[in-house]
């Protein structure tokens, strides 16, 4: 339906590949380089464009297939907070011009993905975004990062369904190919209630579908899996996407760091692939190490069968609830509701 | 369920009103409530025992169900709003009547932080449990934190974080106050999604709350501390 996604990179890469390795965090990575806490890190497209291509660059001689770029709070309603909101074109252009500029000189295919999370507002009749504002802000950070030569757009970290069907609808106006992930980190579902089998169904009902879908952050490496579970169950032909954290967030010396080995995103990682991912990556806390790591273990470990919940919980550690109501065993509200 | 649709508020005794209240407090159903509390006002109930009987009772459910993944945001904003719209009625009540107070929190997300969901559903249902709210918005940097401390009463500072990038930030806030030499005036609560007990320790919270219910009930049990301190002091 699309020119841009008949023939695109990603699109030609998840037909040839069986798993494709995606990048870590940002946030936690620019930490390390400097960047102060409560600061915009977009900014840095501008200002710090050195440790924006090392940023990337760790990416890759980690062995990433693809990579975000630095955008994920590049929507005018979040840039807002820095008094930033007129530079969406800028920065957004910026940070994909980089990411082209090192995902062009490697010797291997690399994707860049033009990162879009959350405005951070809520949308009406709840809150006070509108549908039509919100598509309005996505659209213009989506006209940058194409202008800026990201070969796919990638909405990121949403719990809302409106918000996500929002982006894609900003995404189809720039006739750009994209993927989408949620975060479930409120008893397996998003914040607002979600769950993975509610995003299968809600992905399957958008047009253009996405090249891939999927789950990032959130919890854990665990729940991130029952997740992704919950997603193949609905044996859906669209490709998912793994992207857990590793581990969670400890506060050691002055900084954040996670507490997930290099070892156990490897473990993490086959059985994201075993668990019917076929982009797989990691995202707060996750660094070039674990990024080796998981290469590795995707390498040179042969894909198994399907794990079930113990073996997911036996190796990466327990879940944050007892479902994630998509096993019939959520629990169920305490009132009956005398009103319809 | 269709014949049930025609509960008449006012033809309900006080004790099955409040039950209703509870129900209607749990599915959102605001103009419900307001018609609810003006009725309990008009049977010359305290605005005190409505706000405790009927709004906070009603809340502390809609929390117990939030807590154990049963209700989601959606829900709870509903909720929140129909007691809002209670609220709005009693507030001038309560504060002409002298009604005991639960507390006062100064509550904000840290700077660079706009994701406020959380924080909004807190500074709700701390309205919903009695306390006094004092909402400071997103994106605070340290001086925006002192300058609500300074303003007078305050028993709890409340900070949201969603994000790595911010999350560091509530040290930066509670080191302050330990220089400053007030860190011990006040109860100082952390919470949003990435956050664990172990970083809240870690920081020099007095505790992390996973969400709104548990900020609640650990609000009230820092403020039952207090004040059996002063009793004892």
């Amino acid at each position: 339906m699309t020119t841009a996604s008949a023939n695109n990179p990603l699109k030609d890469m998840l037909d040839s590949r069986d798993w494709i390795l995606a990048d870590g965090a940002t946030g936690t990575n620019l930490f390390n380089m400097g960047l102060s806490s409560g600061d915009a890190p977009e900014l840095w497209n501008v200002d710090e464009p050195a440790k924006i291509r090392a940023l990337y660059q760790g990416s890759v001689d980690a062995g990433s297939d693809l990579f975000l770029t630095n955008t994920f709070g590049g929507n005018a309603s979040r840039l807002k907070l820095h008094a930033a909101d007129g530079r969406v074109d800028e920065l957004n252009r910026a940070s994909a011009e980089l990411g082209r500029e090192v995902a062009d000189k490697s010797d291997r295919k690399i994707i860049v993905a033009g990162s879009v999370g959350p405005t951070g507002e809520i949308m009406q009749p709840m809150g006070t975004l509108t549908y039509a504002g919100a598509v309005e802000m996505f659209h213009e950070q989506a006209e940058a990062l194409k202008a800026g030569g990201v070969d796919v757009l990638w909405v990121e970290t949403i719990s809302a369904p409106e918000e996500f069907k929002a982006a894609a609808e900003a995404f189809a106006m720039v006739d750009m190919p994209w993927c989408g992930t949620m975060s479930f980190d409120t008893a397996g579902r998003t914040m607002m209630g979600v769950t993975s089998a509610d995003m299968a169904e809600l992905v399957g009902g958008i047009v253009p579908p996405p090249l891939a879908f999927g789950a990032n952050c959130g919890v854990g490496a665990s729940d991130l899996l029952r997740t992704v579970l919950g997603f193949s169950a609905q044996g859906a032909d669209t490709p998912i996407i793994s992207k857990g954290n590793a581990g969670i967030p400890k506060y050691v010396d002055g900084h954040i760091h996670y507490d997930g080995t290099p070892e156990l995103m490897g473990e993490y990682a086959v059985l994201a692939r075993d668990c019917g991912a076929k982009i797989i990556g990691g995202c707060c806390g996750t660094m070039p190490e674990h990024l080796r790591a998981m290469r590795e273990a995707l390498e040179t470990q042969a894909s198994g069968p399907r794990p079930s919940l113990d073996k997911i919980a036996e190796k990466l550690g327990g879940f944050s609830s007892g479902s994630d109501g998509t096993d019939g065993n959520a629990p169920e509200p305490r009132r009956t509701r005398r009103r319809g | 369920m269709s014949d049930e649709e025609d509960i008449i508020l006012s033809e309900l005794p006080d004790d099955e009103l409040v039950l209703q209240m509870h129900d209607d407090l749990y599915d959102g159903l605001k103009e419900e409530i307001e018609e609810g509390v003006n009725i309990l006002l008009g049977r010359d109930w305290a605005p005190y025992d409505v706000l405790t009987t009927a709004l906070v009772g009603g809340m502390t459910v809609v929390g117990k169900d939030f807590r154990d993944g049963i209700l989601f945001v959606p829900e709870v904003l509903l909720a929140a709003n129909a007691m809002k719209g209670g609220m709005a009625i009693l507030k001038p009540l309560l504060a002409a009547t002298g009604a005991p107070r639960m507390g006062t929190m100064v509550i904000g997300t840290v700077k660079g932080d706009i994701h406020d969901i959380g924080k909004n559903l807190v500074g709700m249902m701390m309205e919903g449990a009695g306390f006094e709210v004092r909402d400071i918005g997103i994106n605070n940097a340290v001086e925006s934190y002192l300058e609500a401390l300074d303003a007078g009463d305050v028993d709890i500072l409340g900070m949201s974080a969603l994000l790595t990038t911010t999350m560091p930030y509530m040290k930066v806030v509670i080191d302050t106050l330990v220089e400053k030499g007030i860190r011990d005036d006040y109860t100082v609560l952390v919470g949003g999604a990435p956050l664990n007990e172990e970083f809240g320790k870690a920081i020099g919270a007095d505790a992390y709350c996973r969400d709104a219910a548990v900020a609640v009930e650990t609000a009230k049990e820092f403020m039952a501390r207090k004040h059996n301190a002063l009793a004892a002091g």
